[in-house]
């Protein structure tokens, strides 16, 4: 089963979910997406340890062989991920069950877990291929079973997040879709191992520079970098409590990888007369995302909303990270993409634990919430910590990275950017501080009667969630190694 | 026939009453159909027809009849941003063709690197005569099972945003009601002779597909057309009594299983998933049954998809009517 084990972390939600469409139970299909998602973690795990003894692993599909058949090529970068994605769609679909029962009606609630499998394998899909045609079906996949989760949330707004979110990303994927296109015009193969060595003969050419401008456009809109983030902070305020805990874990990581994957194995950018305007691209518009996205984030009055902003501007530091187009700017922004999908995995399950009880995440409904949930508080104060980038935090880590990796490069106004993104971060999760314990509770009225912690199953996931910023804060070996391996895979084709 | 389609595009896009777009989205469909025929893509043109011209536009009538066929009036001044961003786009994708290689050059890079082994080879590993079946489900069969499961997913997407509460997730129909619209009876017996051919077409497609044009897909959209055609002329709850929605449910994911499944036999015989060349002695033998297995897979899922999402558009304008 050893040499199976690149297809094992995809296969598994791959055809769990019709099996789940079978089971009629909304909680029978519950406990086996559970039990199908956490052995897919098994697998990543498994996998990323095979990767680091063994290196690149390469499983032909049909017993194929690339370029004729379709590949899964697992190398550092796709293990991280992949054991990223699952780890959080299997810690988020263990802590779900409280609050699906709460916002989901129940003949949805099978439906629900089959959608959930289903983006779960979408992504973990586009996360192991080696073949640019089967990303874009995997892609397909997740980006249809997210809307379809987003259309689920509680009130009639989230069908036109939903809906506005399916037009952004339709446009995003025939974006891809057409830029695979023309790059299989120009070489006569999908194969991105086959393609990297074919493209630079052909480099050059005006189709090949559409061909890299449609897909970076297209990742770009799935990945709300800032100006099309637009879908963003609608969709995760709309759906459901769980579905945006998974979808800031996860979707934009995947996006990032994505953008990653293409510019620096597929196409080679530093190779290209696009490489200096690109990076300069990606940094100032890393930048605009973290000012533009905390700055609406500090005025916004629900906080559920304003952590969607933040992470417009979160993108916004991994993207400068890519944009440095160095190793260390790479491992930064890998880092980042790490520790963001834990930070904000925290944030988001501690507000569904507060919508579970209070109804609400404005910070009108959360006044005193730190003496009703302290607790849940606790660990949403944790994540805001390692959001801000405290010592200690694993937030601090990402920012430690991106700092030294902008001075590295000497670019002394990027670092001072970087951290004053830092303090604005500081400003909105100051005032979480002063709703939560510093404000007088309201009249009894108002607030939920006897708001109590949430049920065990979430309240454990998320301390579990809240530990994980403490711990890669301190034992940082896991992302920083495993990054600092793929960005130099990454970059060792184009550095001499 | 391209002229014909740039006219169809832009009739579309100036039409403003929301029943003549369709129209127009049907006739475009059909063009398209017409022209893939044209580019000797004969299996995509089947799909073409029966979903583009066919099924999507009355999944878009449908929908009108819930909401209304007027447009809401849109200002002007807002189109400068967009009316630029396509601009750009257009241009773009008119930057990408410079380059292009002449269409059907036989030194394009598409022609020269990996076709020539399938137009070579695919007689001698997998022994159908129809080379693109052989791509598709064989050389690029995990491509074809992820495209099976978008189409899954589709219908798990319409399921979970149409389904009536109370109806144990499913877009059950009511109890026959009680016809208030007069029977079409030119329409039905005419509809009586058409459909049974239809259904046997279907077959023809599905079974046919390693030596002729068709398979899975294309199989599944006709068969799922002769239903949907059934329904419209009948009425819903008659066409439900025939395929109740929750078999059609239950088929889409075992249609998609089938597929996979059939995968993970290869995968316990010691092979890769989906080699199929593990499911008998013969390899040669083993892709030709496993070609059959997953097609018949790929052609239960989607016409069962295609139904479902049709009884779910029509059981929500059925329940309106009431």
């Amino acid at each position: 089963m050893l040499s199976q084990l690149p297809l094992l972390p995809v296969l598994l939600p791959l055809l769990g979910a019709p099996a789940c469409a079978l089971l009629r139970r909304p909680l029978a299909a519950w406990v086996f997406s559970c039990a199908v998602s956490v052995l897919a973690l098994a697998a990543a795990i498994a996998l990323l340890a095979a990767t680091w003894q063994q290196g690149v692993l390469s499983y032909a599909l049909g017993g194929w062989a690339a370029p004729w058949g379709i590949e899964y090529r697992i190398d550092l970068l796709n293990a991280l991920v992949l054991l990223l994605v699952s780890a959080m769609g299997a810690a988020v679909l263990l802590g779900a069950r409280a609050s699906v029962w709460r916002e989901i009606p129940e003949h949805k609630r099978t439906l629900f877990f089959v959608a959930y499998l289903l983006c779960l394998a979408g992504l973990l899909g586009i996360a192991a291929t080696g073949d640019a045609f089967n990303l874009f079906v995997f892609l397909e996949i997740s980006s249809l079973a997210t809307y379809a989760l987003v259309a689920t949330g509680r009130d009639r707004r989230a069908l036109v997040a939903a809906y506005n979110y399916l037009v952004m990303g339709t446009i995003g994927a025939t974006f891809i879709l057409i830029g695979i296109g023309f790059v299989y015009m120009l070489t006569g193969t999908l194969n991105m191992a086959d393609l990297a060595q074919r493209l630079p003969a052909v480099g050059q050419s005006r189709t090949a520079f559409a061909a890299y401008a449609f897909i970076v456009v297209g990742v770009c809109l799935k990945l709300a970098l800032f100006p099309l983030h637009l879908w963003l902070p609608g969709a995760y305020t709309r759906a459901p409590s769980i579905v945006t805990v998974f979808l800031a874990a996860t979707a934009t990581k995947v996006a990032l990888y994505v953008l990653i994957r293409f510019s620096f194995t597929v196409f080679q950018v530093e190779y290209s007369i696009l490489a200096l305007p690109l990076e300069t691209v990606f940094v100032v518009l890393g930048v605009v995302a973290v000012f533009a996205g905390s700055l609406v984030a500090v005025f916004e009055p629900d906080l559920k909303r304003g952590l969607a902003y933040s992470s417009v501007a979160q993108v916004g530091y991994m993207v400068i990270g890519v944009g440095l187009g160095t190793v260390a700017g790479l491992q930064a922004s890998l880092i980042h993409l790490f520790n963001h999908a834990i930070m904000k995995g925290t944030l988001f399950m501690a507000l569904a634990a507060v919508v579970l009880r209070l109804g609400g995440s404005t910070y009108a409904q959360m006044q005193g919430v730190g003496r009703s949930m302290p607790i849940t508080t606790a660990c949403l104060l944790l994540g805001g910590l390692s959001l801000i980038g405290v010592p200690g935090t694993a937030g601090f880590i990402s920012k430690w990275y991106l700092v030294t990796a902008a001075a590295d490069r000497e670019q002394w106004l990027l670092v001072l950017l970087i951290l004053a993104g830092s303090l604005l971060t500081a400003v909105y999760i100051w005032r979480l501080v002063e709703t939560a314990y510093l404000a007088p509770r309201q009249s009894p009225a108002s607030i939920a009667p006897r708001a109590l912690e949430a049920p065990a199953g979430l309240l454990a996931v998320l301390v579990v969630l809240a530990l994980a910023n403490i711990y890669f804060g301190l034992d940082t070996r896991l992302p920083v190694q495993t990054a600092g391996g793929a960005a130099n895979g990454l970059l060792a084709a184009v550095l001499p | 026939m391209l002229c014909l389609l740039v006219a169809t595009a832009i009739a579309l896009i100036a039409v403003r009453g929301l029943l003549a777009s369709i129209m127009l989205t049907s006739v475009y469909g059909l063009l398209s159909a017409s022209f893939f025929v044209t580019m000797d893509a004969v299996d995509v043109a089947f799909t073409e027809a029966a979903v583009g011209a066919g099924v999507s536009p009355l999944l878009l009538l449908l929908t009108v009849a819930i909401v209304g066929r007027r447009e809401a009036a849109s200002n002007a001044r807002r189109l400068v941003v967009p009316l630029l961003l396509v601009t750009v786009t257009g241009a773009l994708l008119i930057i990408g063709t410079l380059d292009m290689p002449s269409f059907g050059s036989p030194d394009a890079p598409a022609q020269t690197h990996v076709a020539p082994r399938y137009l070579q080879q695919s007689g001698d590993e997998i022994g159908i005569p129809n080379v693109v079946t052989s791509v598709l489900a064989s050389y690029r069969a995990y491509d074809t099972l992820g495209e099976v499961l978008v189409i899954f997913t589709a219908g798990v997407a319409v399921l979970l945003a149409l389904a009536p509460a109370g109806q144990g997730g499913s877009a059950r129909a009511e109890p026959p009601a009680p016809e208030h619209l007069a029977p079409h009876t030119i329409l039905q017996v005419v509809s009586k002779l058409l459909i049974p051919f239809m259904l046997l077409f279907a077959f023809y497609v599905q079974f046919h597909g390693e030596y002729g044009p068709g398979g899975g897909f294309q199989a599944g959209v006709i068969f799922a057309s002769g239903i949907i055609l059934y329904g419209l002329l009948y009425g819903l709850p008659t066409v439900c009594r025939v395929i109740p929605p929750p078999v059609v449910e239950v088929l889409a994911a075992v249609g998609a299983l089938i597929y996979g499944l059939t995968g993970v036999l290869s995968l316990l015989a010691g092979k890769n998933f989906l080699d199929y060349s593990a499911l008998a002695a013969d390899p040669v033998t083993g892709q030709h049954i496993g070609i059959i297995a997953i097609e018949l897979g790929v052609g239960i899922a989607v016409a069962a998809v295609i139904i479902t999402i049709y009884y779910a558009f029509a059981g929500r304008l059925h329940t309106r009517e009431d």
